[in-house]
């Protein structure tokens, strides 16, 4: 797989660690009534979906960068490569 | 029909005229008792196990393919109990107990091989590890061995023993491991259960649970509305899609593991042997093809293929074992769908809707248990409480905080 990243173009995806779903980017509050449950859910429950999937890589052996990558995990094709904290701020996220 | 060799010696002398397809090809019937949904080994296990043993009747087992054309068509046949930790490694020894008297209790050639499985070790600390290791399966009523380097040379004397980075030092022995002939498990639970009165419904996907109230009511199939008063998902690899469909997420990701045959050989690997440190395992099928194979690529896929810096990482950690086989040539590779648990241990629990279960989450692990992972899941159908084998594992352990880790990865499906 080519991974097309923002700043530095194609590269091999050999040169990423694969985190998981883009959705570990929100974080629940840990001060809510429900912080037990909500954070169970955010650690270890997952969509898992068989299709389009926003997921973090961690360009670790190029300039150690979080993308997020939109790829179908059905045939492995990526149609969008963002950074994780241009992903983040959209989301209402400081950083 | 009973298979035995006077019956091949008549079928032979009547030239094979005799013989009748092994399970029927029923039309599915408006209603049963237990819906098992997916026809695979452990599907087709928990119908076999639910009938014979549990003495339960108006069983149907779904398969949206065809039977044994999911997983346990596409493994790479090794059967062990060589686990650490209390909630998995009863289960895995009671497999391995029901894989010795599997071809008895189906009255089918399974061809079960306990050839031994060897993990190689390459430091004192790995050592340890394996020492702790074989003492948890001596006190669960399994087999281990600690060899010495001078133990695996005489057992393997071809592997690269210098090896700078991963000198061989010595290895952990289970010999009532092995492997089995994988589509004949399939092919002989099924003959089993059809005989017992299951009906194995194939060409049948289940595209929608009907629950009302909390309870579950019956399956929609592409063969129309199926009511059941119990439903038991068994489809690792695609479990969250299906338990979606019944409103649950599951601590789950799917993921791609790939494996390879090589051409036919004479014989030369005695049995199966693991290197963990370099990612690779192999064993030769009967056939005479090595059979081999390493992680999983890493990243969440129902692809059923992998990609290639997997399979040079295998080939390189083959080539850095044993270095004789290098000029073999590969024959096949394939990818087949893992249920990644976020602790690398299975599931077989109630959900909390009444009278759907669920069975999955068994990484890259789940044909090794095939046996244990029916006969529990029978238990569990037909009595509503788990086995003593699968008491832990649950659901919602990652709630409880009762997770069973044997790798200590941590809730990174990817690691396990």
């Amino acid at each position: 797989m080519i991974i097309n990243h923002p700043l530095l173009g194609p590269r091999d995806a050999q040169e990423f660690v694969y985190l998981g779903d883009a959705s570990l980017i929100d974080r629940p509050d840990a001060m809510a009534e429900t912080a037990l449950n909500d954070f169970h859910d955010y650690l270890y429950l997952r969509d898992n979906p068989a299709g389009s999937h926003q997921e973090l890589w961690f360009h670790e052996q190029g300039d150690r960068s979080w993308l997020v990558v939109t790829r179908d995990t059905a045939s492995h094709e990526i149609t969008h490569v963002e950074l994780a904290v241009d992903y983040a701020k959209r989301r209402g996220r400081d950083r | 029909m009973r298979y035995s060799a006077l019956r091949v010696l008549l079928e032979g002398l009547r030239r094979n005229t005799g013989w009748k397809p092994v399970w029927r090809d029923p039309a599915p019937q408006p209603e049963y008792d237990y819906v098992i949904v997916g026809g695979g080994g452990h599907g087709l296990a928990t119908a076999h196990y639910l009938a014979k043993v549990y003495k339960k009747a108006w069983i149907a087992v779904l398969e949206k393919g065809w039977i044994g054309g999911g997983n346990v068509g596409r493994n790479t046949t090794i059967i062990r109990s060589n686990y650490l930790l209390d909630g998995n490694e009863p289960l895995y020894e009671f497999a391995l107990k029901l894989w010795e008297g599997l071809e008895q209790d189906l009255n089918y050639n399974a061809m079960v091989s306990q050839r031994g499985i060897l993990n190689l070790c390459h430091s004192d600390a790995q050592r340890d590890a394996f020492r702790r290791r074989g003492n948890a399966m001596i006190l669960n009523d399994a087999d281990a061995e600690l060899l010495d380097q001078e133990q695996v040379r005489d057992m393997v004397p071809f592997l690269d023993f210098e090896n700078a980075r991963f000198p061989i030092k010595g290895g952990l022995l289970q010999r009532r491991g092995g492997t089995v002939r994988h589509d004949a498990v399939a092919w002989g639970y099924a003959r089993s259960a059809d005989s017992h009165g299951v009906d194995i419904i194939q060409n049948c996907e289940v595209t929608g649970f009907k629950i009302e109230k909390g309870t579950i009511k019956g399956v929609e199939t592409n063969r129309g509305y199926i009511g059941a008063n119990k439903v038991g998902v068994s489809v690792a690899g695609s479990s969250s899609r299906v338990m979606a469909m019944a409103g649950l997420r599951l601590p789950i990701e799917s993921h791609v593991l790939q494996a390879f045959v090589s051409e036919g050989l004479k014989p030369i690997i005695p049995g199966v042997i693991t290197f963990g440190a370099g990612h690779f395992y192999i064993s030769q099928s009967d056939k005479g093809g090595l059979v081999f194979g390493g992680d999983i690529d890493g990243y969440n896929s129902y692809a059923q293929r992998g990609n290639l810096p997997v399979v040079e990482d295998v080939l390189e950690g083959g080539m850095a074992l044993m270095p004789m086989i290098g000029r073999a040539r590969l024959l096949r590779m394939w990818g087949g769908l893992m249920d990644m648990s976020m602790d690398g241990s299975p599931f077989i629990d109630k959900t909390p809707i009444e009278g759907l279960y669920f069975n999955g989450g068994w990484c890259y692990g789940g044909f090794k248990a095939t046996p244990a992972s029916g006969y529990v899941f029978a238990h569990l159908l037909a009595t509503d409480t788990p086995h003593e084998t699968a008491t832990q594992l649950r659901l919602d352990r990652f709630l409880t905080g009762a997770m069973i880790d044997e790798k200590g990865a941590g809730a990174q499906p990817n690691l396990h």
